[in-house]
């Protein structure tokens, strides 16, 4: 048996529900961007898995790329978000990010 | 079972407990580093599907740089005598409730006593014909600079925009 394309989509649903939990739980907003990573790379691991196994031509894999750079650029933006939110509240915590509440 | 097989089991396992470890780890520092074995895990389905530029490219950018920027975030928003760094969760059952339901509608495999398969093992995916594993830098190379020129071109900028946005938010300003 060779692992065929539901599985390697298998992982991908795992892994994506893994980063949603994070997403979804974690009161630190670095733990949050990590569930958010998880997230895409899921996202990434389908794209690549239908490129094997789809029709055979390499636009998953390019488009994998470009998840890649635009993971780099948010994780950029927002480490820069989480550290101006620090320096304001003294706190790494997104539900004490409040300010905006009237 | 095939030596393929065991390999692909041994990176999804890698994956997804590592992956679990992230998520549920009571410190911030476990999470990082097993964002790492995630991330390294990943890169090893990549190799298996024949994709040898992106497990590259993955362990390059995520472990070299995603990463490090990660562990730089947990550094810097957390006083340095702080030894434990601990990260609270908040609505954990919930969450736990709406991660598994999402995760049993998708790859549930159950089939005993009712067929209870999720998405992923129920539908019939178009199979085509397939992409043999063979070298991909070139063909990717030759697709960047020829057919997809302009995403290409619109990728740096983006990365340019968002270096300098990322630089002018955390500046301190005089004033302040």
């Amino acid at each position: 048996m060779t692992p065929a394309l539901h599985h390697y989509l298998a992982v991908s649903a795992v892994l994506f529900s893994l980063g949603m939990l994070g997403i979804l739980t974690r009161r630190n907003a670095v733990n949050v961007l990590m569930g958010v990573e998880l997230v895409l790379n899921s996202a990434n691991l389908n794209l690549v898995a239908f490129s094997r196994f789809g029709s055979g031509n390499l636009q998953g894999q390019l488009f994998a790329v470009f998840v890649i750079v635009i993971a780099a650029a948010e994780v950029a933006v927002a480490l820069a978000i989480v550290l101006t939110l620090y320096r304001l509240r003294r706190t790494p915590n997104l539900d004490e990010a409040d300010i905006l509440r009237g | 079972m095939s030596a393929e097989a065991a390999v692909f089991y041994l990176f999804a396992a890698i994956t997804v407990l590592s992956g679990a470890v992230v998520v549920l780890a009571r410190s911030l520092i476990y999470s990082a580093f097993a964002l790492l074995f995630t991330f390294f895990g990943v890169a090893g389905l990549y190799v298996l599907l024949g994709a040898d530029f992106l497990a590259a490219t993955q362990l390059l950018i995520y472990v070299g740089g995603i990463l490090v920027l990660l562990l730089f975030g947990v550094m810097l928003t957390h006083k340095l005598y702080d030894l434990d760094l601990r990260s609270e969760v908040t609505q954990f059952v919930p969450g736990v409730i709406v991660a598994a339901g999402l995760a049993l509608i998708l790859a549930s495999p159950v089939t005993w006593p009712v067929d209870l398969r999720g998405l992923v093992f129920r539908t019939q995916w178009l199979a085509g014909a397939g992409r043999p594993p063979a070298p991909t830098t070139s063909d990717i190379g030759q697709l960047f600079m020829g057919a997809y020129l302009l995403p290409f071109e619109a990728a740096s900028i983006l990365l340019l925009v968002a270096l300098m946005g990322a630089a002018m938010i955390v500046r301190r300003r005089k004033d302040a």
